[in-house]
Order: C-alpha cells, then sequence, then structure tokens
C-alpha cells in the first residue's frame, strides 16, 4: 500500500521546478559510505485486506475479556467504556490534530482540555490540573520532581504499598536525579503510618502514598498528610478517580499534590496503554507543575477563548531548566475522560463507585465462606482486596481459565511474603451471577 | 460567539448515563466505609443529557482542525495522512480488551506484534534491539540518555562524564531530557551550513562528555554531511550518538542511524510510521539501540523462545522501567500496520517523496521570502520573514493569515538560531495540488505584506475566536471553569 | 532610564544601598529584552544569598530567566506583589517592580558593581553585538 499521491508526472515536474534531474539528487548531501545500498529487509507491502487478515490474525491470538470474565486490576480495570466515548474521539477533527499550538483553529481541543482540567480539580478537590501526564507511573515520578523543586529538598518517601511498577519508574528517574527515595513498609495491608513519622525529616520533599493501595485498601490519608507537614514536607496522594465518586478526595485531606491513573475513566485496558496519567495540585505550586496546560482568556473582540498557557514552564521555551522534558501529553484519552465524567454526570460517578463498593464486599464476603479462604487485609477497602488462599494462587488462576475467568492477581509476584494472596477486582460490570461462578470454580479446585 | 462550556449546559437531574441495577445486596454497614473515608462535597461534574453531550463535543470538533481537514505543514512534526486501516485494526478487540497482566499464553498476538514491530525499528534504524516502553519521543529520549548513563557507569565513568553536548539548532526536548538524566547540557554552535560546527565540537569535547545529541536532518531540515566525521570525534573521546528521530520521515530506508554511527536513537511513532496525534497524544516514543547499550534496557523485553513470546524481566542490568507496563500497545499497532503495509519500497518512497515535496515548495517560494539556508533541504525547510518585517509583519502574522486561508500555519520561532523562523514541512502525502493551493497562498501573504500589511497584523478573521490575549493569560492565569456567583 | 543613584550588575540587576540593606530589581534593559514578563519565581524570607546564586526566576512570553543575588545576604524582605502582578517588572522596574532586599554581609561587594555611567556603556556593548 501507499499513501502517496504523486502521479509520475507530478513528480518531473516537481523535479524540474526544483531544477534537478532526480530525486536522488536531492540525497546528494548523504555521505555515500553511509547510505543504504539495498532494501530495507522487511517483509513485502501489504494490501489493505491482507492487512486487516494479518492483523485480524494476531489480534485473534489474544484471548480478551470479552470470551473471559475478568477479576484482574492492580492497576488497570475492566470498567465499562460507553459508546459515545468511542464516537467523540473518533471523529478525525480531534484524533487527526497536533498538540492545539494554533489556538484559533484549535478551540475544540483547548476547550476539551479545560473542561478536562476542571473535572479532574472537581474530582480530587485540588484547585488546578494540567492537561494530563503519560500514565500513573510516570504521574508519580513527575509529582516526586516536583516536590523536590518546590522544596529544595532531596528525600522522597514513598510506601510500599504504591503499585510497584510505580515505584521501579520512580526509582528509574530517581537514580539519575540524585533524590533518594526511601520506602515505608506497611502493616496489614496498610501504610505504617508511625513508620512516616519516623523517616521523615527536614530533608524531606515530599511523602507519596496510593489509596486505594496497591492491595485495594483504603489508607488513613490525612494521618501521613499530617506526618508529612510537620516536617514541611509535602504530600502526594495517588489515587484512583473512580474511588472518588465516594471516597474523600485529596483536596479534603491536605493532599499538596494528586496524581493519579485515570484508565478507568473510558479508557480500553488495551495491555497497558495508552492510559491517561493526571495530576492536580494547590494553587501556590502552579509554576512547578510539569506538562501542558490549558487556559481561557479573550480574544481582540471580546469573545471566550482558550489557549496553552504557562508555556515559560516548558522545554521548548526554558529548555534545560525546564519543569519537565515532557512535550507531549495524552490529549486524546484526557478527551475519552472529559467525555465519560459527562456521561457519568455528578449522580453517576457515585454510582459506579456504590456499584463497585457494594459488588467487591459482596465478592469478598462470597470468598471468605469458601474453605481455606478469607480476606488478607483488614483495612477498609473499594474495589480491590487481596485474598489468602489454601492452595498455590497461581495454580488456582490457571484452573479458573478453564472455567473462562480471569482470576485476580497472584500477589507473590511483587511481594515474596504475599505469595499466599491474590489480589482480586470487582468493578461495576460484574454481576452477581459472575462473582458466585468465581466462587463456585474456586470450591471445585481446592 | 463563543461556545458554553460543558457545565454551562448542565441541569440538575439531566442524566446521560445508565448502568444496571445492582444485583448484590447492599451492605449497609458502616463499618464497611468509615466516615473518614466517605467524601464529604460531591463533585460537581456536570448533569447533560446523551444527546447534547455528543452535540457538544460534534460542535467542539467543528471547532478544531486536523489533517482530514487540510494541510497541516508543521515543521517537525510529520503531520501526515493517518490512514483509516490502522485506526479500524487498532479498535480490534483482541488488542483492546486485553489486560497487561494476562497469563503470556494468552496474549501471544500482542507479544508477537511487539516482537515483530521491534525488529522492524531495528532494522529501519540499523540498530540491534528495541524497546516499546516510552509514550512519547521524549520520553524515548529520556530513556536513551538513561541508557547511556547506565553504559558509563557500567564502565567505571559514570561520575566522570557528566556533559551531554547539544547542538544550538537542536529540539527543546534535548536539553531538558538530558537535564532529567542529571547531566549538564552544553551548547555547540552551528555552522554557516546549518550543520554542527566541528571546531564548536573539538572544543567542547573531552572525557567528561557522556554523549552528543542530533537530529539529521537537523531542525533545519538540513542532512549534515560532516556526521560520520562527528561520530568518530565523539566515539574517540568516550561518548556516544544519541538520534533524535524526530525526523526520521526524511530518511527512512534511504540512510540508517546505526550506519551513521549513532549509538541509540528514539521513533516518533506518531511521526515517521502516521499514527494520529490525538490533539498532543499519546504518541510512541520507542527506542532501539546498538549492542553494547542493550543489557540496559527497560524490562520488559518481548523476547522469542522457539514459537512462544514471552516478557522478559530478568535483565539484571536494566535501568528497571520509564512506565507502568509494556508501552502505548494501541499506538504500536498502528505503526506496525503502517509499517507492514508499505514494506521496505513504500517507506523508502515515503522519504523520497517527503524531500520532494519540502523542496518543490522551497524553490517556488524562494522569490518571495528569505531563505537563510541555500541548499538542498530535506523533509522540511526554514525560512524567515526578514523581507516582510520591513513593512512591519512578523512571522505570527504570516502563520495567522493562513488560517485564514485554510491552512493550518507552519511552526513558528522555531529553530532558535533563525530569527522570524517558518518552518514548513509537507510530508510525503500531499498532492501536487494541494503544495500549489498552499504556494499561492504563501505568495498571497508576501504581497499582501507590501500592500496591506494591517490585514496580516489582525489576522485571522474567519476563525472561530480572534488572535487571543496571551499575555493576560499567563498573567491571570484561568485554569478552570467555576460556577457564577449566586 | 539608569537611575544615577543604582548600582548595576553586568546581569542587569540593579541594587540600591540604603545602609547595609540592598534593594535589587531588574533594570529597564533586562525588561525590555525579556517583552511582557508573566510569572515570577520569588525567594523565601530569611533565605541566606551568596553573591552570583539565582535570587528569582522570571518567566517572559518567549524566554525564561533568572534573576542571581548581586550581593551577599540575608533576604529580609520579598516582593509578593509580583506574583500577583509580575507587570510591574515592565511597567516599574525601578520603583514598584523591586524584586528583593537583600540585608548585605559584605559591604565590600558592592565595590564590584557598576555606576549607571558605566553600565549604560556596557548596554550599549551588549546590544551592538
Amino acid at each position: 500500500m501507499n499513501y502517496v499521491p504523486h502521479t509520475s508526472e507530478d513528480r518531473s515536474e516537481m523535479l524540474k521546478t526544483i531544477g534537478v534531474s532526480s530525486i536522488d539528487e536531492l540525497f546528494s548531501d548523504v555521505p555515500s559510505q553511509v547510505k543504504l545500498d539495498r532494501k530495507l529487509n522487511l517483509p513485502p507491502a501489504m494490501s489493505e485486506f491482507q492487512l486487516m487478515k494479518y492483523m485480524s490474525d494476531l489480534a485473534g491470538k489474544n484471548t480478551t475479556t470479552d470470551r473471559m470474565v475478568s477479576f484482574l486490576g492492580a492497576g488497570v480495570y475492566d470498567h465499562y467504556v460507553p459508546s459515545v466515548v468511542k464516537h467523540i474521539i473518533s471523529r478525525s477533527e480531534f484524533y487527526t490534530s497536533y498538540t492545539p499550538y494554533q489556538a484559533e483553529v484549535s478551540q475544540g481541543m483547548l476547550q476539551s482540555i479545560f473542561e478536562y482540567q476542571t473535572l479532574m480539580c472537581e474530582l480530587t478537590a485540588m484547585d488546578i490540573s494540567n492537561a494530563s501526564l503519560y500514565d500513573g507511573a510516570t504521574a508519580i515520578t513527575e509529582a516526586a520532581m516536583m516536590a523536590s523543586r518546590l522544596t529544595r529538598k532531596q528525600e522522597v518517601i514513598i510506601s510500599q504499598a504504591v503499585h510497584p511498577d510505580y515505584r521501579r519508574t520512580l526509582r528509574t528517574y530517581a537514580h539519575n536525579l540524585e533524590l533518594n527515595v526511601t520506602e515505608v513498609p506497611f502493616k496489614d495491608g496498610s501504610t505504617d503510618i508511625k513508620a512516616i513519622r519516623d523517616l521523615v525529616s527536614d530533608s524531606t520533599a515530599c511523602v507519596i502514598l496510593q489509596s486505594p493501595n496497591f492491595f485495594g485498601c483504603i489508607e488513613n490519608m490525612a494521618l501521613a498528610a499530617e506526618a508529612a507537614h510537620e516536617k514541611k514536607a509535602l504530600f502526594v496522594a495517588c489515587v484512583d478517580p473512580i474511588s472518588l465518586g465516594i471516597i474523600a478526595p485529596p483536596g479534603e485531606y491536605g493532599a499538596d499534590i494528586a496524581v493519579g491513573e485515570a484508565q478507568g475513566l473510558g479508557i480500553p485496558m488495551g495491555f497497558g496503554g495508552p492510559h491517561l496519567g493526571f495530576m492536580t495540585c494547590r494553587k501556590e505550586h502552579m509554576r512547578q507543575m510539569p506538562g501542558r496546560v490549558a487556559g481561557e482568556t479573550h480574544d481582540n473582540q471580546g469573545r471566550r477563548g482558550y489557549l496553552l498557557t504557562l508555556q515559560a514552564r516548558e522545554q521548548h521555551i526554558r529548555r534545560d531548566r525546564a519543569t519537565s522534558n515532557i512535550c507531549s501529553n495524552q490529549a486524546l484519552c484526557a478527551l475519552a475522560a472529559t467525555v465519560y465524567l459527562s456521561w457519568l454526570g455528578k449522580q453517576g460517578i457515585k454510582e459506579v463507585a456504590e456499584q463497585c463498593v457494594a459488588k467487591a464486599h459482596y465478592a469478598c464476603e462470597k470468598l471468605s465462606e469458601i474453605p481455606g479462604f478469607e480476606r488478607k487485609h483488614s483495612a477498609p477497602f473499594f474495589k480491590e482486596f487481596a485474598v489468602k488462599t489454601p492452595v498455590n494462587p497461581e495454580k488456582l488462576c490457571k484452573g479458573l481459565l478453564e472455567a473462562s475467568i480471569l482470576g485476580g492477581l497472584p500477589l507473590g509476584r511483587f511481594y515474596s511474603g504475599l505469595s499466599d494472596s491474590m489480589l482480586v477486582a470487582v468493578t461495576e460490570k460484574r454481576t452477581k451471577g459472575e462473582i458466585d461462578a468465581l466462587c463456585r470454580a474456586l470450591e471445585g479446585l481446592v | 460567539m463563543s461556545m458554553p462550556l460543558i457545565f454551562e449546559k448542565s441541569k440538575p437531574g439531566r442524566k446521560a448515563y445508565s448502568l444496571p441495577e445492582l444485583d448484590v445486596p447492599k451492605n449497609e454497614s458502616p463499618d464497611l466505609l468509615p466516615d473518614w473515608a466517605i467524601r464529604k462535597q460531591n463533585a460537581s461534574l456536570p448533569e447533560i443529557s446523551e444527546v447534547d453531550l455528543v452535540r457538544h463535543y460534534t460542535e467542539l470538533s467543528r471547532r478544531n482542525f486536523g489533517v482530514d481537514q487540510g494541510f497541516y505543514p508543521l515543521g517537525s512534526c510529520t503531520m501526515k495522512y493517518n490512514p483509516k486501516v490502522n485506526e479500524d485494526v487498532a479498535a480490534l478487540s483482541g488488542f483492546n480488551n486485553i489486560h497487561p497482566y494476562q497469563p503470556e499464553e494468552l496474549v501471544q498476538g500482542a507479544l508477537q506484534l511487539m516482537y515483530e514491530f521491534g525488529r522492524d525499528l531495528c532494522e529501519i534504524s540499523g540498530m540491534h534491539e528495541a524497546s516499546l516502553q516510552p509514550a512519547a519521543g521524549a520520553h524515548g529520549e529520556l530513556t536513551g540518555l538513561m541508557l547511556i548513563r547506565a553504559y558509563h557507569e557500567s564502565r567505571g565513568e559514570g561520575k566522570k562524564r557528566t556533559k551531554v553536548i547539544v547542538p544550538d539548532s537542536a529540539h527543546g526536548t534535548n536539553p531538558a531530557s538530558a537535564a532529567f538524566c542529571g547531566y549538564r547540557v552544553v551548547e555547540v554552535k552551528s555552522d554557516e551550513q546549518g550543520g554542527v560546527n566541528l571546531d564548536s565540537l573539538r572544543e567542547v569535547i573531552s572525557d567528561d562528555v557522556a554523549a552528543l545529541m542530533l537530529t539529521n536532518p537537523n531542525t533545519l531540515g538540513l542532512f549534515d554531511e560532516n556526521v560520520t566525521e562527528i561520530a568518530e570525534i565523539v566515539h574517540n573521546a568516550g561518548g556516544l550518538l544519541y538520534y533524535d528521530g524526530a525526523n526520521m520521515n526524511a530518511i527512512v530506508g534511504v540512510v540508517r542511524p546505526g550506519d551513521m554511527g549513532f549509538d541509540v536513537l528514539h521513533y516518533n511513532v506518531h511521526k515517521t510510521f502516521s499514527t494520529p496525534h490525538g490533539g498532543g497524544g499519546p504518541g510512541c516514543g520507542a527506542i532501539a539501540v546498538k549492542k553494547i547499550l542493550a543489557p540496559f534496557l527497560p524490562v520488559p523485553v518481548v523476547d522469542k523462545q522457539g514459537d512462544l513470546y514471552t516478557l522478559n524481566y530478568d535483565r539484571p542490568q536494566s535501568i528497571g522501567m520509564v512506565k507502568g507496563f509494556y508501552g502505548n500497545f494501541n499506538v504500536m499497532v498502528k505503526g506496525f500496520a503502517y509499517i507492514r503495509s508499505l514494506g521496505a519500497e513504500g517507506l523508502r518512497r515515503v522519504a523520497e517523496t517527503a524531500v520532494l515535496n519540502a523542496n518543490y515548495i522551497m524553490r517556488r517560494l524562494e522569490k518571495y521570502y528569505n531563505l537563510p539556508y541555500d541548499r538542498h533541504c530535506k523533509h522540511e525547510f526554514v525560512i524567515d520573514a526578514s523581507r516582510q518585517l520591513q513593512y512591519g509583519v512578523h512571522t505570527n502574522d504570516i502563520a495567522k493569515a493562513l488560517l485564514d486561508l485554510g491552512f493550518h500555519a507552519p511552526t513558528v520561532y522555531f529553530p532558535l538560531i533563525v530569527r522570524e523562523a517558518m518552518m514548513i514541512e509537507p510530508t510525503e502525502t500531499e498532492s501536487k495540488e494541494t503544495l500549489d493551493a498552499f504556494i499561492e497562498a504563501m505568495i498571497e501573504i508576501a504581497q499582501l505584506a507590501e500592500t496591506s500589511p494591517e490585514k496580516l497584523q489582525t489576522a485571522p478573521h474567519n476563525t472561530v475566536v480572534g488572535r487571543l490575549d496571551d499575555v493576560t493569560a499567563a498573567r491571570r492565569p484561568i485554569l478552570r471553569w467555576t460556577p457564577p456567583e449566586e | 532610564m539608569y537611575p544615577k543613584d543604582l548600582k548595576y550588575t553586568e546581569q542587569h540587576e540593579w541594587v540600591r544601598v540604603d545602609g547595609n540593606q540592598a534593594t535589587v530589581g531588574i533594570t529597564h534593559f533586562a525588561q525590555d529584552q525579556l517583552g511582557a514578563i508573566v510569572g515570577v519565581g520569588l525567594p523565601d524570607e530569611e533565605a541566606d544569598m551568596e553573591k552570583g546564586s539565582e535570587l528569582a526566576d522570571l518567566d517572559s512570553m518567549k524566554t525564561a530567566d533568572q534573576i542571581f543575588a548581586p550581593v551577599s545576604g540575608k533576604i529580609v524582605k520579598v516582593n509578593t506583589a509580583l506574583d500577583t502582578q509580575p507587570e510591574l517588572l515592565n511597567e516599574d522596574p525601578y520603583g514598584e517592580g523591586w524584586v528583593a532586599v537583600i540585608e548585605m554581609t559584605n559591604l565590600k561587594e558592592l565595590d564590584h558593581l557598576m555606576s549607571a555611567d558605566e553600565y549604560e556603556a556596557h548596554v550599549a556593548k551588549e546590544a551592538g553585538e
């Protein structure tokens, strides 16, 4: 296939205008000793139909959640994606546009970003939001670096109950910036607040907790924030936006920066990406916030309009002193979240959250009735919980596949001390029937 | 008319959503969620019917300009046509409704795609191993530099090598990425041909240099003929070479960064391989490296053992992870589909045509606009508004006037080394008729600059809003909607 | 444009000396080069400054720049009005656009600063380049 429109006549006319006799001449400045003297070694080109077939075959080799009932979460959740989301983000005026530098012809994207920022501020109860970041893992990392700039301190304290990929990403970045990352242990699935108090010092830039944390437990964020603030460290809250339909938002417990993964807001699981990192913060920290941000203003006739603003923070102006090297955001994913949240509205976000809570608790209760199964932790939880199993959870999950059930995540992979447990996620999409089927299948396996 | 925000269309009690009736018994125990965990004040999300929701965002989309609406010659951004079939294959359930922690045997198709895509990217760049994890070009840059740093550290030279050399024409992400990798940035001047000044390079090169970052062709759209010499100078001093792949569209299938001497590059899959920019993301910043850097690649790496594809986390020298999971998989699907539909000859034709189109516009415009570097360009070129400046017309005025004529503007005021710069990248997917129409528009603007500059200075006139007050927006930032006070 | 009673640095800061207190700001030339200033990162009060260390951070529409402490000492006052009205730096650089007051610890450092005439010559040279 080929998307080049020129006829050979076009080509020769253009070459004539340029004043060269061949296209090769235009490459005469490429030293011949480095020029590729052969064709690239790639499979032959495919027609559209062949491509569709080839790609469908590849896609067919994956077993999807259409064919399995999923209780797998661990940072990526099987929430319902309403039809309107797909239709809006499939409008090519949006998806074939670039970052909205030319504001006058990008009002659609800019206004949607402004709406997204408002929605994220509302959900997290914080003052300002950026236009989005890559994902939850990089959002936490950006928050740590931002806190370090704000406090001019190099110590970052993060709970071990934060998603393992997020911590690993943070450590990768921190290594190069001489940020010292210390991990706080957890007890019974919740971060040890006393340990935070012991660790926080005058050189702490920030304390980072996730709630609900990796084990689904709701952390006592207010106490953790207090511990951080006592030593003038910032408190970074990593949250699941779906939970904010009913769970206390970062702004209500004194967080300075709120971040998280917003995949649940209308974005498919998609084998781990693209997803949607978000960041909101307090107004006074605005100038150190990384990433793009849209603002409201007026045109020369007094009409309201939107543009990218506060650009002096960014790499194209500040270069090596920028607040981040980040250039793009996840604009189309942010649009998906905007449409999703508008679809849910004030009541819907609450109801989704309530259904998650009700169904997850029902599942937990039913699972605990199976001999040998019990919940691993005692803290309150939202839509996910760890359950201790009488048989190796890896084995159980394998067995569940026979019943077309994608079981939870065996925790031993990330926490050697928890190899007897698996993490079970229950979204609003799961039905009583599916939960009961999970329990029956497990009963059959032990 | 300014358009209401979704919040301004909200009416209490309206709703678009539907959820199934709760079918499990509701546990009303107060212990379930203690009071301290409960939200005190509801989030004020808009309340709107589904049809009004759809109309709102449809209307917004009409106030947005994409490649499907018209010519988008935004330099260094490669706004080529985004093939529709790629959207369709990426929308397949088999690529969307899979969880990253599913057992490997249930995602063999996804892993095979990643494996083959990685192999293709290595072949196209002349490298040996790839990582698809970085989410965008800038992220790929940072990851590539982390690998370079890990490499020097593994040789006990981590502390010694503290500098990264970046040409003054570089993308802003280059110095920013270097700084976020803990490096000090040393700028090296361009010569009068627009390439790296070799004398300046020799002056700054020493055994404290970790790497040189280069894009070739550079941001002026010019191929640096001294590239092998540059590589030799840097390598002789023990430094490595980073290739900024933002301009790969100029050379794909013609010359490979690996063969030019580079050790690592990032791709902007959303540029070279046609995946849509989505209004600023998501992208894919896959990187490919020479053997010496491979041990340090982020985990997991997709391996093939017999017929089985696996995610390999067992890479003891790895830098770790740079984001969650494996990268922006759905973007990879589209990029992979593009490579496979074009094949080797199709890809080479991309570069050839992109370069042909850019030179064609450049030569037809040189009578009307100043060309600071007069030589064959590659996929893009830079003109400046110095001739128009005498009539009080700036680059920004020209850009805004283009919007009135139905075109997106080129990149303006970049690269920084050209005053009043305008960077034009037509891409290979535009027909001669489209290029001619753009050229005519640019000529018309050049004439207007002489006869009625005020028309340009007040442009755009036909867009939904006129020129926006960016200074007030920055001084008194309004970054969210707030309800009017009762 | 360059008041005679002030002292100047090569990086275009001005200093108004009153006993051991030095009020610091940016010159007319500096604000003109920066264009519309839209944001300011101010130092903390009570912070100790070494001569040459970063005192404040300026954002304009086209660039970002730093102000360096022209003298060493403790910051005793910061012009917080700049937080909400960064335009004061453009509109009244020697008056309401002052940045900070430093209580000097080494008055000898003042000897290295330029007079208005010297500074004007410095600016003329820089503008000519």
